[in-house]
């Protein structure tokens, strides 16, 4: 019963594809123009995040060439930078995006199980945005509460942006949830029970695992950040006193009373850490993929990994008071939390011995992705190990709120998902568009973003060694941050420009390949997952033609001895067998 | 499907068919259901931590329990009964295979719907009670608790008649058999889920 | 190829960066020196990680690239267990090696010595108290309901362990030498949290509860004191400093502060006295205290008497209108000793508070008030208040209805420096920073013409 390509036979399958322009392309319900409605809509958020993080840049490097940068505006474009870039650029990318696109193709199925709810996913998805970007118009602009929206703060009048743009904050993370539930309720029903014949659990590509451990511990998780943005909802419209405490404003007693500022710092983490997670984990899986296939080798200690990636899922849960040793909480807590924060790095580590032991003896093609990959790799080796400073309590009493914590979260949840997003974007560039995109100007891309982003951060450490507090809009006057702290601060404000701008290359690299790249081809890569053994490409409406494939073999059968090919596609029937002599492993 | 078993497996090992020729979907039954399992789970933990909340939002000393209203017993016999309906609409359609407006399932299920709209009529007459008797969102923490648990079990209440609604319009205009009980399994299972939430937040309140 | 090389040079580079790195920890004054150790301990792990792991990655990378013109294949290898499990074991080691030592100075870090005295520290937006205890070594009950203008630091009184308190309402506070001390930590508002870089300890402030640290100073000097809890739009301006000397010396200090029994017992102010110090002032402030552009000089009705107070206080101990450049400000200082004690102080500032008052003539007519609003709004209101009335609470003068041409000049003169910039003036350095809300002329106009509708 071997699969036959169809790949002249397009027209003939009985889907109903949908005709106008209107339900192809906008009230859309094929996952891969959802996909791509998603990474546009994020990525044009994640390019006012940028903006935003290049005036605080400003700020900080050269105050005063921006006149209207006023302290409020500075914490407002904080706040938004960091909350559009954690949940509206990177959750949205890697799972809306990356996850729309690949869960049916890898998983050899037509589309998702539940088509219109996917359709609606987005468009609450864009919806949040809108209301989030809506916060810039209201009087007093949006919340300069701090991505982590701590209360009292949020809410009080101290803060900019605590009458309209906070609540608009709040209405808008709602909407994102009920969409993000929407699409991971598809996502994870689609991979557990629409699979193709013989796509076993292990069988599945790592991104798919990603993706599927991200999902699972956002479903988990974000209802906890619903729950503190309901309740402190309440308290700002109703006046409930949920996390509200009797406090001053203006030298007048506020009306609350009782409420516990902890509490909102537990939900917010029980949500926040998990949400590192699910922003690493769909990367830890594309990223292997990239790996594996421009290595031409297997991706090394397959089942190791879908257990690290189930572990740190796990682990995950257990740690989010890492972000509160200096909270006030029972500083007991702290021997727990160091202990579980300090564990989740062994199977974090595991995963990057794997992928550089997937370069070893691989046989390696140094092209714009696997550069991406290799370049993420570093920068997560770095990110990790300034992780085990932060993790371990006492180390993060003095690191705790000062520059180092921003340029370790920025390292590991900034630049190693960006670099991640990167190589999947060109990786399967090819596949999205049907055309190459273009190798130079990758490369150029490649290196400013790299060079650029270790430019901008590892310095950044340094700052917060000395002791330079996050979240000031200068530092003023101290008796011990030396002058030359400010020729740092000047110079990552540089890094970060040239970063920002070289971003341009990318944008003129993907629209310009769109039409003038050489055509690709079905798989360009010699890659042997299903997504690049579609019978057209792009892959069309119901993706498979008249029949689906079914697959035969693991998704990373690369140079296996004595065959011609260095790659057998898993959809290739081989001489059924088990624990083959020539092909047993460890 | 033992999930050890297959995350043991050393997948380079084979190739072929090994299970067979079909598609192998993780759980026996509907994508419908498997999608609403997980939803349940997902409304659990948010449920979880809205009693953790209450119950580290209690030890702040400003705490004044709110004295539980009788009528929500009256409230809670109201959503048995609906769960009830629900259930034996099941059990009926399974035994005669089908389901057909206005009679046997199809009218358990219906009075099954209005039932669960007499709960949410009663809920909120509740509150209005309340906040006449003075107990306002404000007063007290447990007040709020209070109107914050009720109100987020009745949206979701409402989520599942949103559901029912659509399959009672189903029914009334005719369509098939089969995504109608399909509905109506769907709609037993989560007023179950919902029950059991209920009389969890029902204990919480009555017993601190 | 290019990568790996590069790889191999950041590797390099990274280690030779922090080892001439002058971005360093501060020196170190109090006993946490196990803290410094820990993060001495990790570094030596994590670097050897890091050079290990990206040496390796680059040497693969180098030396199992494709080569033009070499067919070359990869080895098939889908797992090594032994490698796997012994990996596992080694990264296992290097996380204990690290934790133990930490969760070790972490048992330390909470258990307080019994013999460690405390004192509290109060953080409200955008400002620090400080209360020693008193002769009976405990400190008074306190409560954000007890706080008033006389009260700040809501102290309880009716508790009788309160009343000998030693109380500071000034950003400076004293510690003795290697004498183990814990810090009571309160909020009035938001979350704020008290650091001192030097001491390699820090805590949050929690309103509604007291949180705690402790330490022994060991290295006598001045340090400052900052907030790192964002605690909103003077976040980056709450700071203190705290000075850390010998026994004698902060006893001496201590004994300087009043109880807080002393300053609740304050003479009400004998306006009658300050009418006749005013005669003064009114020569060129006017009888009324309605200011007179002419000869510069502002009007003075409508100011808070706590204001006018510290202000007079600042002319005389040459903190405000010393500097380099203050020909205007040079000029007030003979006058504000005419009003040299303390009483008399509050005498002139309580009979300045009693003037009738209208509000200043406009004199600034270009500029938007439009615009002005919103950078007031978001900025300037937080302290002064939505209406410009000032508050007591964030030490703020009134706005509305001054003068507008002084509040020109006196923004200028902040821009400058030659405000606010003196150590001692315990607010000026907010403005100092918070002015560059208003970094242009027309900016600053905007806001003025704003101020002047608020009235």
């Amino acid at each position: 019963m071997a699969y036959v390509p169809l790949a002249d036979q397009d027209d003939a399958h009985a889907l109903h594809d949908p005709q106008s322009f209107v339900t192809k392309y906008i009230w859309s319900q094929d996952h891969k123009v959802i996909a791509i409605q998603y990474g546009g809509v994020a990525i044009f958020v994640g390019l006012i995040a940028l903006g935003l993080s290049i005036l605080m840049r400003l700020q900080l490097g050269f105050p005063d060439t921006v006149s209207w940068i006023n302290p409020a505006f500075y914490y407002q474009a904080v706040t938004m930078h960091g909350m559009i870039m954690v949940i509206y650029l990177l959750t949205a990318l890697f799972l809306g995006g990356f996850g729309n696109y690949l869960i049916p193709l890898m998983c050899g199925t037509r589309d998702m199980v539940f088509p219109f709810l996917n359709m609606l996913s987005f468009w609450f998805y864009l919806v949040s945005v809108i209301i989030l970007l809506a916060s810039f118009f209201v009087p007093g602009g949006p919340t300069g509460a701090g991505w982590t929206l701590y209360a009292p703060q949020s809410i009080s009048h101290g803060t900019p942006g605590s009458e309209g743009g906070i609540l608009l904050m709040l209405i808008s993370l709602a909407v994102f949830i009920i969409a993000f539930t929407m699409g991971g309720l598809n996502y994870v029903t689609t991979i557990l029970q629409a699979r193709t014949r013989g796509l076993t659990l292990m069988r599945l590509p790592l991104s798919i695992w990603g993706i599927f451990t991200a999902t699972v511990l956002g479903l988990f998780a974000f209802p906890a950040l619903l729950v503190s943005a309901i309740m402190m909802g309440f308290d700002l419209v109703l006046g409930t006193s949920f996390f509200m405490p009797a406090m001053m404003e203006l030298g007048a007693q506020n009306d609350h009373e009782g409420g516990s500022p902890i509490l909102f710092q537990h939900l917010f983490w029980f949500f926040g850490h998990p949400e590192v997670y699910i922003v690493a984990l769909p990367a830890f899986g594309l990223v292997s993929d990239v790996i594996s296939t421009h290595a031409r080798k297997n991706i090394f200690g397959y089942r190791m990994m879908v257990w690290a990636i189930i572990a740190i899922g796990g682990l995950s849960f257990m740690v989010w008071a890492h972000h509160m040793y200096v909270s006030g909480m029972n500083p007991y807590f702290g021997f727990f939390f160091a202990t579980t924060t300090l564990v989740i790095a062994i199977p974090t580590a595991l995963k990057v011995y794997n992928w550089v032991l997937t370069l070893w003896q691989g046989n390696i093609r140094l092209n714009t992705p696997m550069l991406f990959a290799i370049g993420f790799i570093f920068t997560f080796v770095h990110g990790g190990l300034t992780g085990l400073f932060l993790g371990n309590v006492v180390i993060d009493v003095p690191l705790a709120d000062t520059y180092f914590v921003v340029a370790h979260f920025h390292m590991v949840m900034g630049v190693s998902p960006v670099l991640v997003l990167f190589a999947a974007l060109y990786h399967w560039y090819p596949k999205v568009t049907g055309r190459m995109f273009n190798e130079t100007i990758g490369k150029v891309h490649f290196w400013c973003t790299f060079l650029g982003t270790y430019a901008i951060y590892l310095p950044m450490h340094y700052l917060g060694f000395l002791g330079v507090p996050r979240r000031y809009y200068e530092m003023g006057n101290t008796d011990f941050i030396p002058e030359t702290a400010q020729v740092l601060n000047a110079n990552i404000t540089l890094a970060a420009i040239f970063v920002a701008t070289a971003q341009i290359l990318f944008f003129i690299n993907i629209f310009w390949s769109l039409k003038h790249g050489e055509k690709a081809g079905g798989n360009p890569w010699g890659a042997t997952t299903l997504e690049w053994q579609t019978p057209d490409t792009p892959p069309k409406h119901g993706n498979w033609g008249d029949e689906l494939p079914a697959v035969y073999r693991w998704a990373y059968d690369y140079s296996v001895p004595g065959m011609d090919k260095d790659f057998v596609p898993q959809n290739e029937p081989g001489e059924e067998y088990e624990k083959n002599a020539h092909h047993k492993g460890a | 499907m033992s999930f050890y078993r297959d995350v043991t497996r050393k997948p380079w090992n084979t190739v072929g068919l090994p299970e067979g020729i079909d598609p192998r979907p993780a759980f026996n039954m509907p994508n419908e259901k498997v999608a609403l399992i997980i939803f349940a789970t997902c409304a659990s933990v948010l449920f979880s931590l809205l009693v953790v909340s209450y119950f580290i939002r209690m030890t702040v000393g400003d705490w004044v329990p709110l004295a539980t209203p009788t009528m929500l017993w009256v409230n809670t016999g109201v959503l048995v009964l609906s769960s009830l309906c629900f259930h034996f609409a099941v059990l009926q359609s399974r035994k005669t295979g089908s389901v057909r407006f206005g009679s046997g399932a199809g009218l358990l299920s219906l009075a099954g719907g209005l039932l669960a709209i007499g709960f949410i009529v009663g809920q909120y007459s509740v509150s209005a009670q309340l906040l006449a008797a003075g107990h306002g969102l404000r007063v007290n923490a447990a007040n709020a608790f209070f109107y914050l648990l009720t109100g987020i079990h009745v949206l979701h209440l409402l989520g599942g008649l949103w559901v029912w609604g659509k399959a009672q319009l189903r029914l009334a205009l005719g369509s098939d058999a089969k995504d109608a009980r399909l509905s109506l399994e769907l709609c037993a299972w989560y007023w179950h889920f919902l029950l059991v939430i209920w009389a969890g937040l029902f204990y919480l309140l009555i017993s601190t | 190829m290019a990568i790996a090389v590069v790889i191999v040079l950041l590797v390099v580079g990274s280690v030779v960066f922090h080892f001439v790195s002058p971005w360093w920890f501060t020196e170190i004054a109090s006993h946490w020196t196990s803290v410094d150790f820990t993060i001495n301990l990790t570094f030596w792990v994590t670097g050897f990680v890091f050079v290990a792991v990206n040496l390796f990655l680059a040497y693969s990378v180098f030396r199992y690239r494709q080569r033009k013109g070499e067919a070359s294949k990869a080895v098939y290898e889908p797992e090594n267990a032994r490698l796997e499990t012994g990996l596992t074991v080694l990264t296992t080691l290097g996380v204990a090696a690290m934790l133990a030592p930490g969760l070790f100075v972490w048992a330390q870090f909470v258990s307080v010595p019994e013999e460690a005295t405390e004192f509290e520290a109060f953080g409200s937006q955008w400002q620090w108290a400080f209360r020693y205890p008193g002769d009976d070594g405990q400190l008074g009950t306190a409560d954000i309901e007890h706080i008033t203008e006389t009260n700040p630091w809501g102290i309880n009184p009716d508790d009788p362990n309160g009343q000998d308190d030693r109380v500071v309402k000034k950003p400076y506070m004293m510690l003795p030498i290697d004498q183990p001390v814990k810090a009571l930590l309160r909020s009035r508002d938001v979350l704020h949290n008290y650091t001192v870089p030097q001491f390699r300890i820090k805590m949050d402030m929690v309103p509604g509860m007291v949180s705690y640290l402790w330490l022994t100073p060991t290295r006598t000097g001045v340090f400052d004191i900052l907030c790192e809890q964002y605690c909103g739009l003077g976040h980056h301006i709450m700071r203190a400093r705290v000075e850390v000397a010998p026994a004698d010396q902060y006893a001496a200090w201590l004994q300087a502060q009043p109880t807080f029994a002393e300053t609740q017992e304050q003479p009400d102010a004998d306006i009658a006295a300050g009418q006749q110090s005013f005669m003064v002032c009114a020569s060129c402030h006017g009888q009324q205290g309605e200011g007179n552009p002419q000869v510069n000089a502002p009007k003075l009705a409508g100011l808070q008497p706590w204001y006018i107070d510290r202000q007079l206080r600042y002319y005389q101990q040459g903190i405000r209108g010393a500097a380099e450049g203050d020909q205007l400000g040079a000029m007030m200082a003979p006058m504000a000793n005419t009003v040299a004690s303390p009483e008399a102080r509050a005498n002139v500032s309580a009979y300045i508070a009693t003037l009738p008052q209208s509000p200043a003539a406009t004199t600034i007519t270009e500029g938007d008030p439009a615009r002005g609003m919103r950078i007031y709004s978001a900025n300037c209101a937080s302290c002064h208040g939505d209406d410009g009335k000032g508050s007591w609470a964030t030490d703020a003068p009134a706005l509305a209805g001054m003068d507008d041409w002084y509040l020109a000049t006196q923004l200028q003169k902040y821009r400058d420096g030659v405000r606010g910039a003196h150590r001692d003036d315990d607010y000026g350095y907010q403005m100092t920073s918070m002015v560059k809300a208003m970094r242009t002329q027309e900016q600053q106009n905007d806001v003025l013409s704003y101020i002047n509708t608020l009235r």
